[in-house]
């Protein structure tokens, strides 16, 4: 194929036609607001940090209103370079569901009518691991652990390729940078098109108006996370987004009198989650799936 | 420009002779302070005037409570607590270590569980994960060291099995 000569004018327009280009992008994406509400025809329009903030104060006022406590509502977002990770060993728990009230607790989960728990523990028969249909969570022995069982706690496990957020028609649920897959509670219509999609029965549901003491509320809260939700909105374990994202440890995790749960922060080499991928023997739930959960079960190797 | 060199690889070697210093000075852990029975320590306080009895018996007017198994047939008090000083524990070497530090003794027999919990796997730490203060739980806070195996506890109450419908009953 013979080579196009270029003459030094047609260099120098092509060049300076890409420059053009390329200069004009940012410029392009900088006059995009006015044309995404253009084609938004005033019906939709991004929210300032002043009406953010009105939001948040009128949130606070109505909880006031409700529960007669001052709210702190956190809307912190995810610290740059993290991506939680949970792990949680079998070989140690003992099946008590310290971790299952303590969540309800922090989380101003609904008490009772509806009772909403995020931690399902599961009782199994020992050397059945893999059968979970054949699973029991309404166990109830005088004391724990059961000769013959062990516990297999199951909450929301993080997946990085969640599909709950895949089906959620309203796009109410997504993953957070730092690998938390949230509610806006607002927004969710109900439909719980997600909790069919859950693989894990992670995601459970507000079939009435929740039911939180005034006295036990938890006022220090996080909008995607553990406010006071409303009827009819689904919700789930956040890895207690509140605590975790001013580097506290979860809630389930300080509840376990067995040191059974860890957490830490996967792109971190010295985390305790890493310390655990690293050394242990540890498994997902239902990999197959290809969910990528970020919820390490390990053994005692 | 060697200057910089020599400065910089000074302030790296001093770096790490801290660091060194900070590991070998054994107190690097934020533990929670031990789980002492109420008005037993010091336990000086009684032993200072006793004499030694290094004989191997049934406690009968002191520490009755005490249920010793662990690895029992092998192993006595004086094993662990310091003879001359008994507000000490004792390693094998002879070191003597203060009861906060009792991790070191543990960890003289149980070499994984003491390098898991070194690294936060084995036990518990609550508080702050990064940016804040962490506790750390000894060994002796779940495991009795007289009867380290842990005890079966009380569950908390099952979830509600879905209500029943009224055309069903």
């Amino acid at each position: 194929m013979k080579n196009k000569q270029y003459t030094r004018r047609e260099f120098i327009r092509n060049l300076s036609l890409t420059t053009l280009a390329g200069l004009s992008l940012p410029i392009l994406s900088s006059c995009a607001k006015e044309e995404v509400e253009d084609l938004l025809q005033k019906h939709f329009h991004e929210m300032t940090k002043k009406e953010k903030k009105q939001v948040i104060a009128n949130l606070e006022k109505r909880y006031l209103q409700k529960y007669g406590q001052r709210f702190q509502i956190s809307t912190q977002e995810a610290v740059p370079d993290t991506l939680w990770g949970y792990g949680l060993e079998l070989s140690r728990c003992v099946g008590c569901r310290r971790c299952v009230y303590a969540c309800v607790k922090e989380n101003n989960n609904s008490r009772r009518d509806p009772q909403l728990h995020w931690i399902r523990v599961l009782r199994l028969k020992r050397g059945n691991l893999i059968n979970l249909e054949n699973s029991e969570h309404y166990y109830d022995p005088k004391i724990v652990p059961e000769k013959g069982f062990i516990y297999l706690p199951v909450q929301c496990q993080q997946c990085q390729n969640p599909p709950c957020v895949k089906v959620c028609p309203v796009h109410a649920t997504w993953q957070e940078p730092d690998g938390i897959v949230v509610v806006d509670y607002n927004w969710c219509i109900g439909c719980r098109y997600c909790m069919a999609a859950c693989p894990y029965k992670g995601r459970v549901f507000n079939w009435a108006e929740p039911n939180i003491p005034k006295e036990e509320v938890n006022p220090s809260v996080h909008y995607l996370g553990n406010r006071p939700r409303m009827k009819c909105a689904v919700d789930k374990c956040t890895f207690c987004i509140q605590r975790v994202r001013s580097g506290r440890y979860p809630a389930c995790v300080e509840a376990c009198p067995t040191g059974t749960r860890k957490f830490g922060n996967l792109l971190d080499p010295n985390s305790e989650i890493r310390y655990i991928i690293d050394r242990k023997r540890v498994f997902r739930l239902k990999e197959d799936l290809n969910t990528d959960p970020k919820f390490y079960y390990f053994f005692e190797a | 420009m060697q200057k910089i060199i020599y400065v910089s690889s000074l302030i790296f070697l001093s770096g790490i002779c801290f660091i060194s210093f900070v590991i070998a000075s054994g107190q690097e852990f934020p533990v929670s302070p031990p789980p002492l029975t109420e008005g037993m320590f010091p336990c000086s306080n009684c032993h200072a005037s006793m004499e030694t009895n290094r004989k191997k018996r049934e406690l009968k007017e002191e520490h009755s409570q005490i249920k010793l198994h662990h690895a029992e047939t092998m192993r006595w008090c004086l094993d662990c607590h310091e003879t001359r000083n008994r507000d000490k524990l004792r390693l094998y070497n002879g070191e003597l270590i203060k009861f906060i530090e009792s991790y070191r003794l543990c960890g003289e027999c149980h070499g994984p569980q003491y390098r898991d919990w070194r690294a936060g796997i084995h036990g518990k730490r609550t508080g702050h994960f990064t940016g804040g203060k962490r506790t750390y739980l000894l060994c002796a806070h779940c495991h009795d060291p007289h009867e380290p195996k842990f005890k079966p506890i009380k569950p908390e109450p099952p979830p509600f099995p879905p209500a029943v419908k009224k055309h069903e009953k």
